[in-house]
């Protein structure tokens, strides 16, 4: 039991953080204004230089291979809805590492998709 | 906005009239670009995902690890159409979500993503006739109404750090 509550922890954790790290690296290299093809080559050039990408890039890589092996151990039913929690954690990550404003209605939103994204998961079965 | 300023007549023709409608103009833009990209990302995403699962099914499973299996396993992946729309599908839904990201917050972004699951099912139900239970589409009905919530919370809420 104890490797599922750590691969269950790698899955919200490290996949939600790799997510949160690509969207610093976004934040850092500031909005795209312009979408011709020469200009969006430039943008993943700096893109590709920005340490928070690579590490969001390996977190997504560890958050998904645990989801692999999470599966092996586990049903889909009960491992797959746990990772409606990665809404509430993304939420707070959002809140603290990016310092964005989740106001009290986005909190609510955040609720609600984690609960439907639950009931979808359950029943898929 | 246009209802806004027709309510203050005196003001469109303000100096700050005009600065308030530039600004409101340049915000609708923007919102809309997010929506937009918002609806290639839940389009993309499950289509690439679902264009894999048809690919990898067509393919099979790797049945030993002989070095003759593999590079045969390999080369079928290799030479699977689905297998490399489901990569190209993914590769830009990527793309277009690192822009979406540059535009507006990830606390905004994540939750509207979630209805890429309501998508699935409607794809699953009205293209593939899947049954899709009671539970399902009360999932989805609460999705989207948090979508909704999330949607009227302004996209963007920092500045850049660059």
């Amino acid at each position: 039991m104890k490797n599922e509550i750590i691969f269950l922890l790698l899955i919200v954790v490290a996949g939600t953080g790799g997510e949160l790290c690509v969207a610093r690296t976004m934040q850092a290299v500031g909005p795209a204004t312009d979408l011709r093809p020469a200009a969006l080559v430039r943008l993943i050039g700096r893109v590709l230089r920005s340490g928070w990408m690579w590490l969001g890039l390996l977190l997504m890589a560890v958050g998904f291979f645990s989801l692999l092996e999470m599966l092996s151990l586990e049903n889909v039913s009960f491992v797959v809805p746990v990772t409606a929690l990665s809404y509430g954690f993304g939420a707070l990550g959002g809140k603290l590492f990016l310092r964005e404003q989740v106001t009290r209605r986005r909190w609510v939103g955040v609720l609600l998709v984690c609960v439907g994204v639950g009931l979808v998961l359950i029943g898929q079965r | 906005m246009a209802g806004f300023l027709r309510s203050r007549p005196g003001l469109a023709h303000t100096r700050e009239g005009i600065r308030l409608s530039q600004s409101m103009k340049k915000t609708f833009a923007s919102s809309s670009k997010v929506y937009l990209f918002l609806l290639l990302m839940v389009i993309l995403g499950p289509l690439g995902n679902v264009l894999l699962g048809k690919g990898m099914r067509q393919v099979g499973s790797i049945s030993s690890w002989d070095s003759a299996e593999v590079i045969h396993f390999l080369s079928q992946v290799a030479g699977s159409v689905a297998i490399w729309l489901g990569i190209l599908c993914l590769m830009v839904f990527f793309a277009v979500y690192m822009l979406v990201l540059s535009w507006a917050d990830y606390s905004y972004v994540q939750p509207a993503s979630a209805v890429a699951y309501g998508m699935v099912a409607l794809l699953g139900h009205f293209l593939l006739g899947e049954a899709i239970t009671p539970m399902r589409w009360t999932g989805v009905l609460i999705i989207c109404l948090g979508v909704l919530v999330v949607g009227n919370t302004p996209p963007r809420t920092t500045e850049s750090r660059g």
